[in-house]
């Protein structure tokens, strides 16, 4: 047995085994896929009828948006991208530069007065 | 080792690999040339390609992010120039849009096909998301095209600037994109992949739908709401 094979089995081989198993019990099916495309453009044409609606104040107009754009981001990431079933280490990876770049910005306009109006 | 798994012979060159591949793969799966979804031989027993893609991916959004953030702040910095309200085309842009997301389904359908190692499907279902990432730069270039006519250079305003910097940073990862997914399909032709193809091709559609979801925040933070 080569030094990297004992590596992979000793220090938590067991646990990535595990979670590889779990990858092919969540093998989503092509039709599967083909439906949460259709939510993804039902949710597009959505945001699209809000903005077109006239009257709809902007505090209840920005905010329905939002939620609408983050449905459909996790919702790629999540499915598309597989990123729900895999492991936990590339979660870390993204979300550590997704989460890094919300904070950063954030106080990057809070300093520029981007929130007050 | 399990007893519904079959021993692969043992040869010095396949010591302390295939062994391991049979210790993790479930009975009744393949255990052909290309081991999808199973233990890597790293020290996290994981896809190093993989792991690489997510990090890049994470730092992506660190680029994105700057860019988006700048137009946010400038987006209303136009002086008497053209501004978004004069100049976007909501309907033309949400039909780009939903090209692009299609696009990520078809690029997912080229995954399943690869695990499936369907080749055929794998290659047509590819061309099919170059093909679509192409109408969409199309779009996209029809629209700089307008906008430019109009009178909206890319040195007119704050507001135009930063709307053309993080539009075309997108456009130009699109391209990339589209180079890369026609690439592989000649790859795939040629039997030029080493190693998992599957793997390969997931690779590829990771980048492309991390493209599709920088779209989604653009389209809806630029486009939709209001300045």
């Amino acid at each position: 047995m080569s030094s990297d094979t004992d590596l992979s089995t000793t220090t938590g081989g067991a646990a990535e085994a595990h979670e590889q198993d779990d990858l092919y019990h969540h093998e989503i099916s092509d039709k599967n896929y083909i439906f949460i495309a259709l939510f993804l453009a039902v949710l597009t044409a959505m945001e699209v009828a809000v903005t077109e609606i006239s009257g709809v104040p902007e505090a209840l107009l920005i905010p329905s948006l939002l939620v609408m754009m983050l449905i459909k981001f996790f919702i790629v990431v999540s499915y598309f991208m597989h990123l729900k079933h895999d492991s936990a280490l590339f979660k870390f990876g993204f979300y550590v530069g997704l989460g890094g770049a919300i904070v950063l910005y954030s106080v990057m306009l809070t300093t520029f007065h981007f929130f007050i109006t | 080792m399990s007893d519904t798994t079959t021993d692969p012979p043992v040869t010095p060159e396949s010591e302390g690999t295939d062994t391991v591949v049979a210790d993790v793969v479930p009975a009744g799966y393949d255990d052909g040339q290309d081991h999808i979804g199973l233990v890597h031989h790293t020290s996290t027993g994981l896809s190093n390609t993989k792991l690489a893609m997510w990090l890049f991916l994470g730092s992506e959004c660190l680029l994105f992010g700057g860019l988006i953030s700048t137009y946010m702040l400038y987006r209303n910095r136009q002086g008497d120039a053209l501004g978004p309200d004069q100049l976007w085309d909501i309907p033309f842009t949400s039909a780009t849009s939903f090209v692009l997301l299609m696009s990520s389904l078809t690029m997912v359908l080229a995954v399943s096909a690869a695990k499936r190692k369907d080749e055929r499907g794998t290659r047509l279902w590819l061309t099919v998301t170059a093909l679509l990432g192409g109408l969409f730069l199309a779009g996209q270039v029809y629209e700089f095209t307008v906008f430019y006519r109009e009178g909206l250079g890319y040195t007119t305003s704050l507001f135009s600037s930063s709307f053309y910097t993080l539009t075309g940073f997108h456009g130009v990862h699109v391209a990339v994109g589209i180079i890369m997914l026609l690439a592989l399909v000649g790859m795939l032709a040629k039997g030029r992949i080493i190693g998992d193809k599957a793997e390969t091709v997931e690779m590829v559609g990771l980048y492309w739908h991390f493209v599709d979801v920088v779209w989604i925040v653009i389209f809806t933070l630029v486009y939709l709401v209001p300045a």
